[in-house]
């Protein structure tokens, strides 16, 4: 553990709510230990606020250890900040360096509308996989666990698409607010098992619709989902994806 | 006084469940779509069930504080969940899962309730993986397996270290099918406030929409809590943020019954306290003791760094205190071993609170690469969070704050005291006795809401004419009116602490007096100090903002209010009970060589406290433990 102390300058959105116009506030932070995470910081600021009569910063988190996919803060214009395949709940002080000045932002996209500071609504996520993102069956139907036998290889590259948390920070650094790579992580990992392959064609028409209602854009490969994912989900998913679609698209019925 | 009738089925306990699936009545197929269903919760517990029930046809309404319902506490859970499948052919039964769940509870459980959770756990597994759970595989493409504490057969199946989030994901995924078909109705970011009764019976729900600050009535035939546990009673624990006692607080001021309240688990294999400003615990999970090998310095003071204190002066104590279960020894076992290391100052680290967990060995054995392969994720959160490479040097761990077997009493039906009332997983107190078994809770929050709740919720529904009533009706209205008022006089008091600092304040009470040891002056003392606590809250707590936004302190500080009065009865149950067992260990009872000392001849009960109104002392009922099948035996692991 390394327990230094810094000071800081923190540049953050503050918005009142969805129909109001935000803005920039600025806060010197002092005394930092670096072995504080980027959330605990942000508590401390708070506690301040409060102290000093003000309104704290509203922003989400619950888990802090990396897999609810609940904290969501852009952090020098990077979502979930500048560590590869860290969440902004698991990024610590000690990546920073006395006197820096940091701008932290909502995860930013249409399909995403603003709460209140940095707060967002994310419902959009779960409405494309109520279109598509499952298995039909129901309670009670399944037979033996062991009845069917997965390549290790198929179940561990669906395991991998399934590590999605679900945060959005891919779509947060979209220049186009895409959500490809969110949806062909789901859309790999079910059809990857043979259980969801049944429907995978059915899976991803439903969810590629869905996502255009949501208005979120489209995908020109630039990848810079790939390179802000706190879950290392990767591009591999959208090509495997596509061609999924398109074979569905032309056998469609 | 309550009416604890515990329901169990009569028969010999491997037929209960099925003598009683027969037996219940059954609502036909088209009349099921005229009852409503409120289920507060989207964990394992509460997706489970709201996707069972709305397949079967009820009409479903689905609540959660989150913004989605994948967000849940049970993504967390890390190591694995149990069934008696036997794939190893080690031994394995049903009857051998239910004799390791009662006994890891130290037989503080109902028998019949845990034989069915061993039961349906096969079932549970089934499911998953046809829900598309990509479970751990071995190169044959079958199931693989690995043990966890309090068992000697290896009965755990896992997704790397993430089976909590890959379970709550297929049950989140088979519940937001039924959203999209229009069965379930999903209200996100909603947080319950009160339970409503009318004639005695449980018929819906006062929420607070977080985003907009509305107070709003819901009604329904039945309410369904699966809320999870209360562990942030004690501020720093391994439960996330947002885990809360609110909605099982206040249901147990509806008139249900509190069983087991100090009940909690002190998991033994936590990431330790680093500084004052820390906001929670992480854990690293119990599988991590299959290969990791638990130690501290024999020397009282040692100053070596661990790479250059050689094996003899090293103490597995573990291993060398329970020779059979060696780094597998129960939770509870062993987080007390790690305290009394650190208690006679053999502790390591800056702060001389934790113990090692060494993987030198399991490294030189099966090498790296599997080594990452079994825990790589594990290892990476530890990396972050301490900075240092546990590949190279032994973890850093001590006990934390885990899990609360304690809960709202339910029967054989899940049912709490309270009609219509039903409770599923760590909000209940039904299956873990006084301490849980790990990858148990995973396994009774889907066996909860899979395949006991769509079975017994219809045999209540039937059994009972319910008067049509709407949002309209006066108990709705005056529950409103209480919710609204209370809103109000949070945010009119405009003192001068923060509510993270009254929150603060309540864990070290907490954990100083009703922690992993406890005894009579402490617990008094508790008593004295928790209600003084909460004067001061009431008299000077701050709260900005107001109450019609978006408003995280004004959630917080609700929450907290409830801890307070919770963390009282907690004090109480665990003033009670003066024997040891599990989790609950009383100075005043233990054996010679510090084991805790049960007492069956006084407590072999469940303790289920009752709410008697604001400034009465709550009174004790109990339900009796009935062992018809198991000999009450020590609890041994050595
Ligand atoms: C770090 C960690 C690791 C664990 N690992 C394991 C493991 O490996 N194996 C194992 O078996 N167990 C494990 N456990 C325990 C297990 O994860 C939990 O006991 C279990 O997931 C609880 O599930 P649940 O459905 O009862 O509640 P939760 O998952 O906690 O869900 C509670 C739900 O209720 C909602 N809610 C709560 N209060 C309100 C309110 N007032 N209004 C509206 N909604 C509300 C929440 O939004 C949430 O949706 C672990 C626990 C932790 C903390
Ligand atoms: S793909 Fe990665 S960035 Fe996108 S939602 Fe999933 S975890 Fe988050
Ligand atoms: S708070 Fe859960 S992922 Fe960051």
């Amino acid at each position: 553990m390394s327990d230094k102390s810094i000071n800081l300058t923190l540049k953050i959105w503050r918005q009142k709510n969805a129909n109001e116009i935000g803005h920039f506030e600025t806060h010197p932070v002092k005394d930092i230990s670096t072995d504080m995470s980027f959330l605990e910081m942000f508590d401390l600021l708070n506690l301040h606020i409060i102290k000093a009569g003000g309104v704290p910063i509203a922003f989400d988190s619950d888990c802090r250890e990396g897999i609810c996919g609940m904290c969501s803060m852009t952090i020098n214009g990077n979502p979930h900040g500048p560590d590869r395949e860290t969440a902004t709940c698991q990024l610590h002080m000690r990546r920073f360096s006395d006197g820096d000045t940091i701008v932290v932002e909502p995860f930013r996209a249409k399909a995403f509308p603003v709460l209140k500071d940095l707060c967002t609504d994310r419902s959009s996520l779960d409405r494309m996989i109520a279109a598509g993102g499952f298995v039909s069956v129901n309670t009670g139907s399944a037979q033996d666990g062991n009845a069917l036998p997965v390549p290790k290889q198929d179940s561990d590259l669906a395991m991998d698409a399934a590590a999605c948390i679900g945060c959005g920070a891919c779509v947060a650094a979209c220049k186009n607010a895409s959500a490809m790579l969110f949806v062909s992580a789901k859309v790999s990992h079910l059809g990857l098992l043979p259980q969801g392959a049944v429907e995978k064609e059915r899976r991803v028409l439903n969810m590629v619709a869905q996502m255009d209602k949501e208005k979120f854009g489209s995908c020109t490969n630039t990848g810079a989902c790939e390179a802000a994912c706190p879950k290392a989900i990767k591009m591999e998913n959208i090509a495997r994806m596509n061609r999924g679609f398109f074979s569905a698209s032309l056998t469609r019925r | 006084m309550l009416k604890l009738d515990s329901k169990i089925p009569g028969g010999p306990l491997e037929q209960k469940w099925e003598t009683h699936k027969f037996q219940m009545k059954l609502v036909n197929p088209a009349n099921k779509r005229k009852y409503s269903v409120i289920v507060v919760g989207t964990g394992l517990a509460g997706a489970s069930a709201s996707a069972s029930l709305a397949e079967l046809g009820y009409e479903v309404k689905t609540f959660t504080i989150h913004d989605s319902p994948r967000r849940a506490h049970s993504i967390a859970a890390q190591g694995g969940i149990n069934a008696a499948k036997n794939y190893t052919n080690d031994g394995d039964s049903v009857y051998r899962l239910f004799y390791d769940t009662i006994k890891g509870g130290d037989f503080r459980a109902r028998e019949a309730n845990v034989y069915r959770l061993a039961e349906v756990s096969n079932s549970i597994i089934d499911q998953c993986v046809a829900q598309g759970v990509p479970f751990a595989r071995d190169y044959g493409g079958l199931l693989d397996n690995r043990s966890f504490g309090g068992s000697q057969v290896s009965r755990t199946f896992y997704a790397r270290g993430q089976t909590g989030q890959q379970l709550l994901i297929g049950a989140y995924q088979a519940m937001m099918r039924q959203v999209g078909l229009g069965t379930i109705k999903l209200f996100n970011r909603r947080e319950m406030l009160d339970l409503v009764t009318v004639d005695g019976a449980a018929r819906g729900i006062i929420t607070r929409n977080l985003v907009t600050g509305a107070i709003e009535s819901h009604v329904a035939d039945a309410v369904i809590l699966a809320t999870g546990g209360y562990g942030n009673v004690f501020f720093l624990s391994t439960n996330a943020k947002a885990c809360n006692g609110t909605a099982v607080w206040k249901a147990y001021k509806k008139g249900a019954g509190f069983g087991n309240p100090c009940f909690t688990q002190i998991h033994p294999t936590c990431i330790p306290v680093s500084g004052h400003y820390q906001s929670k615990l992480t854990l690293m999970s119990e599988s991590l003791r299959n290969d990791g090998r638990v130690w501290v310095p024999k020397k009282v003071g040692e100053t070596r760094p661990p790479a250059e204190i050689p094996e003899e002066d090293r103490d597995y104590y573990l291993e060398r205190v329970y020779p059979s279960f060696g780094n597998l020894a129960p939770r509870d076992v062993s987080s007390r071993q790690a305290k009394f290391a650190c208690d006679a100052g053999r502790g390591v680290g800056q702060s001389k609170m934790a113990v090692y967990l060494d993987f030198k060995d399991a490294i030189k054995r099966l090498g790296k690469a599997k080594i990452e392969e079994r825990y790589g994720n594990l290892f990476q959160m530890y990396e972050k969070i301490t900075d240092e490479n546990p590949y190279e040097v032994p973890m850093r761990i001590f006990p934390a704050v885990h899990y609360t077997m304690g809960g709202l009493w339910v029967d054989y039906n899940l049912m709490s005291t309270v009609p219509g009332l039903h409770v599923l997983g760590e909000a209940n107190f039904s299956d873990h006795g006084a301490n849980r078994l790990g990858a148990s809770a995973l396994m009774q929050g889907l066996a909860d809401g899979y395949f006991v709740i769509p079975y017994t919720i219809g045999d209540y529904l039937v059994g009972n004419k319910l008067p049509k009533i709407d949002a309209s009706h006066e108990a709705f209205r005056a529950a409103e009116a209480e919710a609204k008022a209370r809103t109000q006089k949070l945010l009119s008091i405009k003192g001068s602490q923060t509510v993270d600092e009254m929150h603060m304040k309540l864990g070290k009470l907490m954990w100083d007096h009703v922690g992993m040891s406890r005894n009579e002056a402490g617990l008094k003392k508790a008593l004295i100090e928790i209600p003084k606590l909460r004067d001061q809250f009431w008299q000077d707590i701050r709260i900005p903002g107001e109450g019609m936004e978006l408003n995280q302190e004004l959630e917080k500080a609700g929450r907290v209010a409830d801890f307070l009065e919770l963390g009282e009865l907690m004090a109480h149950d665990a003033l009670h009970r003066t024997e040891s067992c599990g989790g609950h260990f009383r100075e005043e009872s233990q054996t010679e060589d510090n084991e805790a000392k049960r007492d069956d001849e006084n407590f072999a009960y469940a303790g289920v406290w009752e709410y008697k109104g604001q400034g009465k002392a709550p009174e004790l009922n109990k339900e009796q433990l009935v062992f018809e099948r198991i000999h009450l035996a020590t609890r041994s692991y050595k």
